[in-house]
């Protein structure tokens, strides 16, 4: 085989099905009240999703360390775009703005 | 001769087929990772705002169709499987399930765009599209209509990027008939399905950030 050795088709269905319970589990929660943990839990599951999809659907389990190297990189910079900028508007408060 | 074919297909500035698909793969992903900073600035946008105006978009957010999201959202993951499914049988070098599966992967990407469509054309008349003829009846009108730019501006570009990945599917149908794969050579399958299974996961966030965080408080 010239590139990688394929996965088994049983392998991607299970991937599947781990997928749509996880879509069903993530709609079921949001009708409940779990205060902040709604939001919490909606993006614990949706990277979990994500995470099956790139590891398993796009290969990154078997991929070159470069390519780990690229996405990981990518997303911290996702990180440092998100974090930075909400808490700036979380912390903005804090301390008063002078002459006001 | 699979050899023969792959060494066709080898441009000079590669040592062997197996360098040439790396960093065809590589590129891709360097690709994507820039789709994630592009699809990023909205996410970090709509995060900003929704830690703002948390109950007034909160309020927006539940007047979206929560089961034509759940609907779309499994619509999508089906066209993954397929898709995953489609290159399995490009490696496999197997003509007929290639084309099977990237004409499922294209209905099941025709079935998403319809269903959004469809919800596009209810927010329309409901009256729920950012402009002159916004007409929410819920507190703070003009903050909701900012959760609908959001929600247009994402999904709406989201949408352009299932366009684009339906064209490449017709082109690898297109190549598929013309017996430009094997299993020596698939590359563009390969290339394909890590964009279509990206969409998909761009989806993956969207659904529950855009329709679900505040279902619980629609009473």
């Amino acid at each position: 085989m010239l590139h990688h050795a394929p996965a088994s088709r049983v392998t991607y269905v299970i991937i599947y099905v781990m997928l749509i319970a996880l879509t069903a589990a993530t709609t079921g929660i949001a009708f409940l009240d779990l205060g902040k943990f709604n939001a919490v839990l909606a993006i614990m599951i949706a990277v979990m999703k994500a995470t099956l999809v790139a590891l398993f659907f796009m290969h990154l389990r078997e991929s070159l360390r470069l390519t780990w190297v690229m996405t990981s990189v990518g997303l911290v910079w996702l990180a440092i775009l998100i974090v930075t900028t909400v808490a700036d508007l979380l912390t903005r408060g804090w301390l008063g703005v002078p002459g006001s | 001769m699979p050899e023969a074919a792959a060494s066709a297909a080898l441009a000079e500035q590669f040592d062997d087929p197996v360098q040439q698909y790396q960093a065809a793969s590589l590129g891709m992903w360097a690709f994507l990772v820039t789709e994630v900073m592009f699809f990023g600035g909205m996410f970090t946008g709509y995060a900003y705002y929704r830690a703002a105006y948390s109950a007034v978009f909160g309020a927006a957010s539940n007047h979206l169709d929560v089961l034509l999201g759940t609907v779309n959202t499994a619509v999508l993951l089906t066209s993954s499987l397929t898709m995953a499914l489609a290159v399995w049988s490009a490696q496999m070098g197997r003509k007929r399930a290639l084309t099977i599966f990237l004409i499922l992967t294209m209905i099941l990407g025709l079935c998403f765009l319809s269903i959004k469509f469809t919800e596009y054309a209810q927010k329309y008349a409901e009256g729920l599209i950012p402009g002159h003829g916004f007409l929410y009846d819920g507190p703070e009108p003009h903050k909701a209509q900012l959760f609908f730019s959001f929600y247009f501006a994402m999904t709406g570009t989201h949408a352009i990027h299932m366009v684009i990945g339906e064209a490449l599917l017709a082109v690898l149908l297109i190549q598929t008939r013309w017996n430009h794969f094997s299993a020596a050579y698939y590359t563009p399958v390969d290339i394909v399905g890590l964009y279509w299974h990206f969409v998909d996961i761009i989806w993956i966030f969207l659904f529950p950030l855009l329709y679900l965080v505040s279902r619980h408080t629609a009473g």
